[in-house]
């Protein structure tokens, strides 16, 4: 059975290694700071113990005031997941960093987001709309589209 | 005297009859040889995330069975177990034995259009997969029998199944699983050591077991490049810890082991149907839900082993009658990442093949 | 695991992308013009005169007998078209033997799916590139009006915005016995079609 670690104690270890990086932390998941995310998740894919290697999914939900990216992880090897959260608080110019370069599953996932909800990441190699055409106005998946 | 040589940008698709649906490839060629490749999706691209926000939960259901159309009851369990997870509600025991037995039945009718259509790719045309087509009618019968539809069925529900099997169900199902493994026993005798799908499968488009772990590939395609990860046994969902079946994997990641992987995947689901018909229990098959359903603000995340791969929901809940948002992790779209990698250095024929082993439906892919 | 940053092709991908994005729009402003008749060259004054009755009934049975259809398969009713053409619906006892995968070699467009505006312009070319006569079967509820998803944003609301269609079949998706009495129904208006003008 894939244990749902206890977010909090995996946000106690994170704390001590990355001060500040953390927004805030519940039973089922840890909310980061968009600046320190890639940090943290190059850390939790090779920290011994943690070892994610496996990012299951990617999502992002467009509530009013904030955009909420959402990254399931998994390890392979303990059998273990994890549900890691950032929030963009700037709804015109939404820029998180990518995390194409730990996990290239991310690679589709993160070009869905961009053309569907208009999220920014930087460091993505090819970051282009993926579904909908080149002239496309808006991104349909916010709240505010038609 | 070398001959001077440009490269050639070619465009495979969207209308093609080997790309499985509307699927492109911008391919630059050196000859014959893919010097580089691009995808092109968003062909069938018909906005179900965006159409569920105005749907009730059990609305959300028929919407569902159009994501991988070729496995519409895995789908269907997908998403109502998402929903029993945010809800907390529980599902009959007799509704869990049957769940396993037509998601088994789909997997096995998923499969055999998946290794029909690998071969119909690798040269043999038609033959093999009209011979699939005659298993997959008699799978589609029974599902007939329960559902009354022929491949969008919207059978499950949030709490268990829309109504109980006929009783005509369980003898055609037992006579199926009868002759069943005698189809596949011919199927192997035909195809298994045939020198042309040997020479045409074996070595070409590998994925090494590194970089499947990291694109994040499921399903088959993971297994084949011997990586033992399936849902059924790392995070059992409705009821497979009662069941005892194994885990194929391959061990060259190559097209071949593909398709060894789902020929052996279908022996282990006929395995799997036998278990849940003797010990399947009688009872209601749903449990009392309201019409509409209002779960308590929250979100949930849950996934199942779909023929395709890992296929998952995520579901906001802001406590209305319509999800606030519902996210697909469609397996096809994720398996395609390293697509560019498996191809390049190969024939143009070689990526029509290396493309049809990874099996995708383009309604998951482009949702 | 690295991977190679900023991937360059050789041709101008993001320039490619904005001229077939382009295309889209245009047809998408342009889609409630109607479609113009494909004989309307023809003269009055022949339409009028000109009557064959005995060629025009061979000529009829010929075409109708032995309709090819084109592969277009977008979406789901495409698993029902090829189950129509396996061996349990078999099609070819109707003459439509092949699904031709050219468009010259085909008479016959069978619309199999959902259609969205990314895909419109190129069914609007394979349409345009079969040769008269041509028929087109609007399959499915998507297919005659959008369907379940008429409402959303991509997504064309019925194949008669894009092509002319002869004779719709609902269902979604239609049963194959129900695209067989579609195809008849086809049959039957080709049977009282005239070679003067298109029947």
């Amino acid at each position: 059975m894939t244990l749902a670690l206890a977010a909090k104690e995996v946000a106690a270890k994170l704390e001590t290694k990355f001060p500040g990086s953390i927004a805030e932390s519940n039973n089922n998941d840890i909310v980061v700071k968009s600046q320190s995310l890639f940090g943290l998740a190059s850390f939790l894919k090779t920290a011994p113990g943690l070892e994610f290697n496996y990012l299951a999914a990617i999502t992002a939900v467009d509530y009013y005031n904030y955009f909420e990216l959402v990254y399931q992880l998994t390890s392979l090897k303990h059998n273990h997941s994890l549900v890691l959260k950032t929030r963009c608080y700037d709804r015109e110019n939404a820029v998180v960093p990518s995390l194409v370069k730990l996990w290239r599953g991310a690679d589709y996932q993160e070009r869905e987001i961009y053309d569907l909800l208009g999220i920014s990441f930087t460091g993505h190699p090819n970051l282009k709309r993926i579904f909908l055409w080149s002239g496309f106005e808006g991104h349909p998946l916010r709240k505010d589209y038609l | 005297m070398a001959l001077k040589t440009e490269p050639f940008v070619l465009n495979i698709g969207p209308v093609h009859p080997s790309t499985h649906g509307v699927f492109r490839m911008r391919a630059t060629l050196d000859g014959e040889v893919i010097v580089d490749l691009e995808p092109v999706f968003g062909y069938l691209h018909r906005g179900i995330e965006k159409l569920a926000e105005e749907r009730t939960y059990t609305g959300v259901i028929p919407l569902t069975d159009r994501l991988d159309y070729l496995a519409s009851m895995s789908n269907n369990l997908a998403y109502v177990l998402t929903v029993e997870k945010l809800a907390g509600i529980a599902v009959p025991e007799r509704a869990q034995y049957l769940r396993v037995i037509i998601a088994e039945l789909q997997r096995i009718a998923g499969h055999l259009i998946a290794v029909g259509a690998f071969l119909n790719d690798c040269g043999a045309f038609f033959t093999p997969f009209l011979y699939m087509f005659r298993e997959r009618e008699k799978i589609v019968d029974l599902f007939e029998m329960v559902s009354g539809q022929r491949l969008l069925y919207n059978y499950m529900r949030i709490g268990g199944l829309s109504q109980d099997i006929p009783e005509e169900f369980l003898p055609a199902l037992d006579k199926f699983v009868q002759q069943m493994p005698g189809f596949i026993d011919e199927y192997d005798r035909f195809f298994a050591q045939n020198e042309i799908l040997l020479a045409r499968a074996k070595g070409v488009g590998i994925l090494p077991q590194e970089m499947a772990i990291n694109i994040s590939a499921s399903g088959p395609v993971l297994r084949a490049s011997g990586v033992n990860w399936d849902i059924r046994k790392a995070d059992p969902y409705s009821l497979y810890d009662r069941f005892d079946f194994d885990i194929p994997t391959g061990t060259a990641s190559d097209c071949y082991d593909r398709y060894r992987v789902r020929i052996a995947e279908m022996r282990q689901s006929l395995r799997i149907i036998r278990q849940a018909m003797e010990q399947l229990p009688s009872g209601p098959v749903k449990s009392d839900v309201p019409r509409l359903l209002r779960p308590q603000v929250g979100e949930a995340y849950a996934h199942i082993e779909a023929p395709k791969g890992d296929l998952g929901f995520y579901l906001v809940s802001d406590n209305s009658i319509a999800p606030y948002r519902c996210h697909v992790r469609a397996p096809s779209l994720i398996n395609l990442t390293a697509l560019r990698e498996m191809i390049i250095g190969w024939k143009i024929q070689d990526a029509i093949i290396i493309f049809g082993s990874i099996d995708i439906t383009m309604g998951e892919v482009d949702r | 695991m690295e991977i190679d940053i900023p991937h360059k092709f050789i041709y101008p991908d993001a320039e490619l992308d904005k001229a077939e994005g382009e295309a889209i729009e245009t047809l998408k402003a342009n889609c409630q013009q109607t479609i113009p008749d494909a004989d309307s060259w023809l003269d009055e004054e022949i339409q009028r005169n000109v009557m064959l009755t005995s060629l025009d009934s061979v000529i009829n049975w010929a075409r109708r007998s032995s309709l090819w259809p084109v592969i277009c398969f977008p979406a789901c009713c495409a698993f029902e078209l090829i189950a129509m053409q396996a061996s349990r619906f078999d099609i070819s006892r109707f003459g439509m033997e092949i699904l031709r995968a050219s468009p010259r070699q085909a008479d016959l467009m069978i619309t199999a799916g959902t259609l969205t505006w990314k895909m419109a312009p190129q069914v609007k070319r394979i349409y345009e590139q079969m040769a008269e006569p041509k028929w087109v079967i609007a399959m499915g509820a998507c297919g005659i009006s959008g369907g379940i998803f008429r409402s959303s944003y991509n997504v064309v609301p019925g194949y008669n915005h894009i092509v002319p269609v002869d004779v719709y079949v609902p269902g979604c998706p239609p049963r194959p016995e129900a695209l067989l009495y579609g195809i008849k129904m086809l049959q039957d208006k080709i049977a009282k079609g005239s070679l003067v003008t298109k029947g």
